[in-house]
């Protein structure tokens, strides 16, 4: 049994270097003096003042947030409306609007970008930031409707019954009762589109024009064309961010009511 | 009715802005290319007859094997970690669970950076290894499959996890223990037991691995080199390198048919699972 | 334990929108813009240049000086590729206002329609393009395309690995150096070396003569590490290869972090190409454009250009403020000697699609 465990463990530490190896030699090697960085050759913050002095890095990161805050906006919007609709309203051929709905979600992504492209080309739309935005809030609808439909699922719908029959209209019970049961969903939803937005490469890569260049397409080019020590300390940033949220949320989550 | 004006509005954004350009995808390969690009509008079959060349075919084969492989190595690393986590006490799943989380919140080009960081000829790597003398010379990992492997492998392996310690923290202990009171091998409480109850886990985890590999774009492209192309990478160079949309455009239907033949396989697996909770 | 990690999502939107809200003061790309010294004019939108160029062309201090003197913003894109620039265009990327093309692209755009005419008198310092760069076939009179930056394609290698110089083409298909080749990641380029490693011109039309040096360079695959047109400086650099097919100008960037790096441009002959600029008939500021084009050939500028860039202006006048050690460099500007071997790069009409199945079934293999 013990000898189970241990080796269960050393599996699992194993897992976790593997996934935290490479992220941390990157931050070390962030404060590398050496630009060819191979080697350590003595410690260094220079990477990141390069790093704040770089406008057109800023610029894409405002980008990134731009279109990260739209088209969260819109799919949150369209994606609780639809996801009611789908799980309160059952009506007839529903099943083909639930297919056209999830599709996105499973299609290779790639696919996506081609075809918004050649889409926004067709209608001479030209390719901006409001193209890449329209792309996003297509493949961030879907994930809202997902997560949203998942918990009004689990809601007891006498709840939203009783309220009608203390008297309130279907108005006011879905305010009252509904949204604020719904809430938790919706923002997890939401955060979770607006993270998928600002890591995406792929449909932005299809769909962005003239001065659309977010912080994926940014770091694409940096990577593609120079390695420099630059790129690591961005790297670290974006790592310490995430991880920062992340253990943010672990530290609040264990006051909530759950035990 | 009122199911009508909820619905209207996303229906009408993913009708406008998905339905409409996958259909123009599937009108323009049937048509063909003009010499410096743009479409010309004769009807033909010839993109899907050119598909099936043997040229094309095995970027395919090659995508579906990287796919695969990518698919196996997650679910073998990561079955033990899920099951450890899922076999921790309630508090400790939630921290285990966040470090497994953390590398999916962060950006998938850092990621991938991390590794041609690693990889390179005078890498950490191979300075490493040389410095603990290990290897004589450098092993050029980099811009090769492996190094597509790797790099796929780390970008999914938390889809992989994820779903598999939901299924696996359903599975009661008691269960397990039974096996093992009753003195069943070790091989037989893992296959005869394990697996089976965990089977729609190990199916949605296959799944969320296997589609984006399929696709995979940014991986082979920065890690990949010379000789390692997949499908992802044809059809952007068959978009913006020969500009060729209408042949561009048959490779990602054929690679959606695929993808979605494996998401049918998933659907009639969840049925079964449906069906069995019913049971039970 | 979805409701846990529902709560935490909860917290991370708001994490995040409140760091979108401290991190970013407004510094807007593309919206309005103030002015910096924002007296009487503030409120009216500052203009903003889109310029789309090679992503080894950008210099941050170049921009800002013209952004200082015109008192504009420009805002700059990136592409790696010719066909790149040309997918991009064709694929609706309005807006931009100058784009740098090389030469046999720049005909191809003007076939296409794509470029405006230049208003050369708000250019003058066209009228100071070196004696060879001018009357070029694919636009002799500069109605469309000024010279910016031109080189030569050759061979960098490490010399601490191949001592003596290689002289031919013929060294990308040695075996001893399978795995440390790179070649450029374009395709005009990479048949150029096949072809003329064949004796043949750089613009074959052939089918016949294209296939084979198509089945050259598919016998030549198994020993290229990668094909890369971005980052083949670096990987000589690192050591990742000890020859690749490059841009001058990129090679002497390997020079810089690797002194061992030397550049040749093999019997055989090489490619010498110039990078110009045009303005696209689509551009929404064409006055602007005009005078940014001007800029960039201005005397000082492209003597700073060549110093960062390590690329060679078309100004003639620049060579001379250029420092010694980057004006006698052959990756920078070739020797007299090699002018006779070199040859411009021509659109080849119908015969791309010969380049470009062939391009394909390469690059698949």
């Amino acid at each position: 049994m013990s000898r189970r465990r241990t080796w269960l463990l050393a599996a699992s530490l194993g897992n976790l270097l593997f996934l935290y190896a490479p992220v941390a030699v990157l931050i070390v090697f962030s404060f590398n003096a050496s630009r060819l960085s191979a080697t350590w050759q003595g410690f260094t913050l220079q990477w990141y003042r390069v790093l704040a002095e770089d406008e057109a890095l800023l610029a894409a990161v405002q980008n990134s947030l731009l279109v990260g805050l739209a088209s969260t906006v819109i799919a949150t919007v369209l994606g609780v409306c639809a996801a009611v609709a789908l799980e309160r309203c059952p009506f007839r051929g529903q099943r083909v609007v639930e297919g056209v709905l999830l599709l996105p979600l499973v299609i290779p992504e790639v696919m996506l970008g081609v075809a918004l492209m050649l889409f926004f080309v067709s209608i001479q739309l030209p390719l901006s930031l409001v193209t890449v935005t329209i792309g996003h809030a297509a493949f961030n609808v879907p994930i809202v409707v997902v997560i949203v439909r998942a918990r009004l699922r689990k809601l007891d719908p006498a709840l939203e019954e009783a309220a009608r029959d203390l008297g309130a209209s279907a108005w006011q019970a879905f305010r009252c009762v509904t949204l604020p049961l719904l809430m938790p969903a919706i923002l997890g939803a939401t955060l979770l589109a607006f993270t998928i937005s600002l890591d995406d490469f792929i449909v932005t890569f299809f769909t962005a024009g003239p001065g659309a260049t977010t912080l994926p397409l940014k770091v694409y080019s940096m990577v593609k064309s120079t390695v420099t020590p630059e790129i690591n300390a961005l790297s670290a940033i974006l790592v310490l961010v995430s991880m920062a949220l992340v253990g943010a949320s672990l530290v609040l989550q264990r006051k909530p009511v759950r035990a | 009715m009122l199911a009508g004006w909820l619905l209207a509005p996303a229906l009408c954004w993913m009708g406008v802005f998905f339905v409409l350009p996958l259909a123009l995808v599937f009108v323009i390969s049937f048509a063909s290319r003009g010499t410096y690009g743009g479409v010309e509008w004769t009807f033909s079959l010839a993109n899907y007859l050119n598909v099936v060349d043997p040229l094309y075919l095995k970027i395919f084969l090659r995508s579906l094997t990287l796919a695969l492989a990518t698919t196996v190595l997650c679910l073998v690393l990561g079955f033990p970690l899920a099951y450890y986590i899922a076999r921790l006490p309630v508090r400790w799943q939630g921290v285990w669970l966040l470090l497994v989380m953390i590398p999916f919140w962060t950006n998938f080009l850092v990621r991938t950076y991390a590794w041609m960081f690693m990889l390179r000829a005078e890498g950490l790597l191979n300075t490493l290894a040389m410095g603990l003398g290990l290897i004589a010379s450098p092993i050029e990992i980099l811009y090769s499959p492996a190094a597509v492997l790797i790099g796929l492998v780390y970008g999914y392996l938390p889809f992989m996890v994820l779903p598999l310690y939901a299924a696996i923290e359903r599975l009661a202990p008691s269960v397990v223990e039974a096996a093992w009171d009753l003195y069943a091998p070790a091989w037989a409480v893992f296959w005869r037991v394990i697996v089976p109850m965990t089977k729609p886990g190990i199916v949605a985890g296959c799944l969320l691995v296997f589609i984006p590999s399929l696709g995979a774009f940014i991986t082979p492209d920065l890690l990949g080199g010379a000789r390692t192309m997949m499908v992802g990478n044809l059809i952007q160079h068959e978009y913006l390198v020969v500009r060729d949309w209408p042949f561009g455009s048959a490779i990602s239907f054929v690679l959606m048919g695929l993808v979605l033949a494996g998401v049918m396989a998933y659907v009639r697996a969840e049925g079964s699972r449906r069906e069995l909770e019913v049971r039970r | 334990m979805r409701d846990r990690s529902t709560s935490a999502k909860t917290l991370l939107v708001l994490l995040s929108l409140a760091c979108s809200l401290f991190g970013c003061q407004p510094t807007p790309e593309d919206g309005p813009k103030k002015t910096p010294q924002a007296g009487g004019d503030a409120g009216r939108p500052m203009p903003t240049l889109h310029y789309f160029t090679w992503s080894d062309y950008v210099d941050k201090a170049l921009i800002e000086g013209f952004e200082r003197q015109a008192g504009v913003k420009v805002a700059v894109d990136t592409f790696g590729s010719n066909e790149e620039l040309l997918a991009k265009l064709q694929s609706g990327a309005s807006g931009y206002d100058v784009v740098v093309p090389s030469d046999f692209m720049v005909s191809i755009m003007i076939g296409q329609g794509l470029l405006a005419d230049l208003d050369l008198t708000k250019i003058p310092n066209a009228g100071l393009v070196m004696e060879r760069l001018q009357r070029l076939p694919f636009d002799p009179n500069n109605r469309y395309s000024v010279p910016y930056l031109w080189g030569t394609v050759g061979i960098g290698y490490n010399s601490e690995v191949i001592a003596a110089p290689p002289d031919s083409w013929d060294i990308l298909w040695d075996i001893r150096y399978k795995g440390k080749i790179s070649m450029l990641n374009d395709q005009r380029e990479v048949f150029g070396a096949a072809l003329r490693a064949a004796g043949q011109s750089i613009n074959a039309k052939d089918a016949a003569v294209i296939a084979q040096a198509r089945a050259k360079l598919l016998d030549q695959k198994r020993l290229v590490k990668t094909y890369t047109s971005e980052n083949y400086h670096q990987l000589l650099a690192f050591g990742d290869v000890t020859l690749a097919q490059g841009w001058g100008g990129a090679v002497a960037r390997a020079m810089v972090e690797r002194p061992a790096i030397k550049y040749v441009i093999p019997k055989e002959g090489g490619t010498i190409w110039a990078d110009c600029l045009v303005v696209l008939k689509t551009a929404p500021n064409k006055g602007l454009a005009m005078q940014f084009i001007n800029y960039l050939l201005d005397r000082e500028v492209a003597a700073k250009t060549t110093e960062r860039l390590l690329f060679a202006s078309s100004n003639r006048e620049a060579k001379a403020l250029v420092p010694e050690r980057i004006r006698g460099n052959p990756a920078v500007y070739p020797p007299d000697s090699a002018w006779d071997r070199l040859e411009w790069m021509t659109d080849v009409g119908d015969a791309v699609r010969f380049y470009d199945q062939a391009w394909t079934e390469l690059k698949l293999q």
